[in-house]
């Protein structure tokens, strides 16, 4: 009871004037940036982030969990709506919610997916309240050998579960944690690639500047080429008698709907797996215990309400390894990790016992931010339709000046801006060419990390590499991340066994 | 798709042969009972880098799953993109001189113009909006002050009336 207790304290922070206003504020931008095609939870963080400096610490960090939460509900309007997901994450509620709307059943389609997404939302906020202090008490054990083998794991997962080119993620991973190499070595305070002394690199690369290159420039460049053509957007009528069916509606499906947000927030966890394998994930098996599977991808409200369970709860999934190991479970809580860094709060588990009023604050603040999108959602809705009629030229050209301008606010060099415009189309390039982005920005964010912490178990070891494999926790870890990194190579074998030709008899 | 698949390969090679050349300023070997030296972390991770796109390359010869298709999927689009980033490009480097204000008026107008086929009334709307909003956001909220270039002389009356 415990919880409870610390809970309550954090909603004293939480429900303080300000955080209330910057919670509605942060869920009404993230849902208009989610809805947005093309645009969704990462690159409304990574364009806000450098925004925030006007509000406490604290705040701030509300304020961006509260637009990852919005646009993680926004994200639904555009693909049922317009057909086209607004982020990766809401593909799967494309397949019903689209023909939904065609049918003239929009509006029933955004009640269904915002009351999923608040089910979703609220059940993993509860399993969140419920692991988080056990999960940090368990990690206040970890020294930097567990650090380090907990890091690599993490990388290895997207080796072995990203489904992405191995050798392509590979070259990321390595791409990542050498870009984060840039800058002074932090054990003897040499310069290194500071690319014939360029006095810009002396403080590293930011890993907001690749962020808002590959987010925001990157993605600027992405959308224009696929969506030259403006797509129809389907009208949405709402009348109260939608809202009273579509909650009516909804009641029969809570097997679907805890199932999913169960499934969500732990697949959300994985740093490879998160939102949108999580969404799929949770299609699939709805429509495999559905009575009438035949119905699903013909307009079947469950087809909406299964994936926007699992895709809210699994943002929240994401959230906690990040805010208790310190290690992020997506690109998104990426660049919240980061922000909490560049704000002097170090995640982690003594984040739980120095910062207990942040921590505390945060967890409530989800809570409210839930209730917030729900409602504001809803209210909304004739307003994305307008929303959605905008043309994207227009939308292009704000998102690229809001990536000059936050590329040049935090820091002040106009160096940073080049950088920006630099990763903005490598990684256009990158993407096109089917390379993942995703553990790029994780790498430059964890690269610190990870190298400070291998480098500390060797010191404190004195260079003894058995160090890592003779504490029971890091060969844990260590065992697991040699099982991932070898999955593609074993999946690589057995498909070449079976399609060997069969022996005859 | 095989062209820039086997480009980008070759482009990521050559990165990771200078981040070596580069990391080799540091100790990249194994200093005596404190683990790797300063240079080892890049260096090596450079090393993976390069035998991963160097595999990537060497695949694409030996198997072609891509094959017959065009450089690029979308090539058509290559012009508009190629606008886009120069005038990215030439926006970014006139801030130094004509400053950050009157660079994005510059960059709005011809994005809004050019690229988007607007009306003057949106156009005339955004180009002017912008500017007073960044003002007020970045140098009278958050106290940041953009670089001006040549037009800082006529920023200094408002200066005093806002600071």
């Amino acid at each position: 009871m415990e919880v409870l207790a610390l809970l309550a304290d954090g909603f004293a922070t939480s429900l303080t004037p300000l955080n209330i206003m910057i919670v509605i504020l942060g869920v009404t931008a993230g849902l208009f940036i989610g809805a947005m095609p093309g645009l969704g939870s990462v690159n409304g963080v990574a364009l806000v982030l450098p925004l925030t400096f006007i509000v406490p610490p604290t705040s701030a960090i509300i304020l961006l969990a509260a637009i990852y939460y919005g646009a993680m509900y926004g994200g639904a309007v555009s693909s049922i709506l317009l057909g086209i997901p607004g982020a990766s994450t809401a593909v799967a509620t494309t397949f019903d919610g689209r023909p939904m709307a065609l049918q003239g059943k929009a509006g029933l389609a955004l009640i269904a997916a915002a009351v999923a997404s608040f089910v979703g939302g609220t059940i993993s906020v509860i399993l969140f309240t419920i692991f988080a202090a056990p999960l940090a008490e368990l990690a206040l054990k970890f020294g930097p050998a567990e650090e380090f083998a907990l890091v690599l794991l993490a990388f290895t997962t997207f080796v072995g579960l990203g489904g992405d080119d191995t050798l392509k993620t590979i070259v990321m991973i390595c791409l990542g944690l050498v870009l984060s190499t840039v800058g002074l070595d932090m054990i003897s305070g040499q310069p290194r690639l500071i690319f014939g002394d360029i006095p810009g690199f002396y403080s590293g690369i930011s890993f907001l500047v690749l962020a808002i290159g590959v987010y925001g420039v990157g993605e600027v460049l992405y959308t224009i080429e696929t969506s030259r053509i403006s797509p129809a957007v389907s009208t949405a009528r709402l009348r109260m008698r939608d809202l009273i069916d579509g909650i009516r509606q909804m009641n029969r499906m809570w097997k679907t709907m805890s199932f999913g947000s169960v499934l969500g927030f732990f697949v959300g966890m994985l740093p490879a797996a998160g939102a949108t394998p999580a969404s799929l994930m949770s299609y699939g098996l709805a429509r495999t215990f559905s009575k009438k599977p035949e119905t699903f991808g013909k307009g079947n409200i469950e087809g909406v309400a299964a994936p926007e369970t699992a895709n809210n709860a699994a943002s929240t999934g994401s959230l906690l390894p990040m805010l208790t190991l310190g290690i992020p479970g997506s690109p998104t809580t990426a660049l919240l990790l980061g922000g909490m860094v560049m704000w002097g709060l170090m995640p982690g588990p003594m984040l739980f016992i120095e910062q207990q009023d942040f921590v505390w604050g945060l967890i409530s603040s989800l809570y409210t931010a839930n209730l917030a999108a729900v409602l504001i959602n809803i209210a909304l809705i004739p307003l994305f339709v307008w929303a959605l009629r905008m043309p994207f030229s227009v939308l292009c050209a704000m998102v690229l000046v809001l990536c000059i301008l936050g590329g040049y606010a935090p820091s002040q060099k106009l160096h940073d801006v080049w950088l920006i415009a630099l990763f903005g189309v490598a990684g256009y390039m990158l993407r096109k060419a089917d390379y993942p982005l995703a553990p790029l920005v994780l790498a430059l964010v964890l690269g610190p990390l990870m190298e400070k912490s291998f480098r500390q178990a060797l010191i404190s070891a004195q260079g003894d590499v058995t160090f890592f494999i003779s504490r029971p926790l890091s060969a844990t870890f260590l065992a697991l991340a040699a099982i991932f990194f070898a999955l593609p190579l074993i999946k690589m074998l057995h498909r070449r066994i079976a399609k060997r030709p069969a022996p005859a008899e | 798709m095989l062209a820039a698949d086997r480009l980008i390969a070759l482009a990521l090679m050559g990165l990771s042969l200078y981040f070596m050349w580069y990391a080799k300023a540091l100790p990249i070997g194994w200093v005596a009972a404190s683990g790797p030296g300063g240079g080892a972390f890049p260096f090596w991770l450079s090393a993976i880098m390069l035998a991963a796109s160097s595999l990537i390359l060497l695949r694409s010869f030996i198997s072609h799953p891509h094959e017959g298709e065009k450089f690029f999927p979308d090539a058509d689009a290559i012009p508009q993109i190629a606008g886009v980033v120069a005038l990215l490009v030439a926006t970014i480097a006139v801030i130094p001189f004509i400053g950050t204000y009157l660079a994005l008026i510059a960059f709005l107008f011809i994005y809004l113009k050019f690229f988007g086929h607007h009306g003057w009334m949106l156009i005339g709307i955004l180009t002017l909006a912008t500017p007073v909003v960044v003002f007020f956001f970045f140098e009278v909220t958050l106290k940041i002050l953009l670089p001006k270039g040549w037009t800082e002389p006529f920023f200094i009356p408002l200066y005093a009336m806002f600071f």
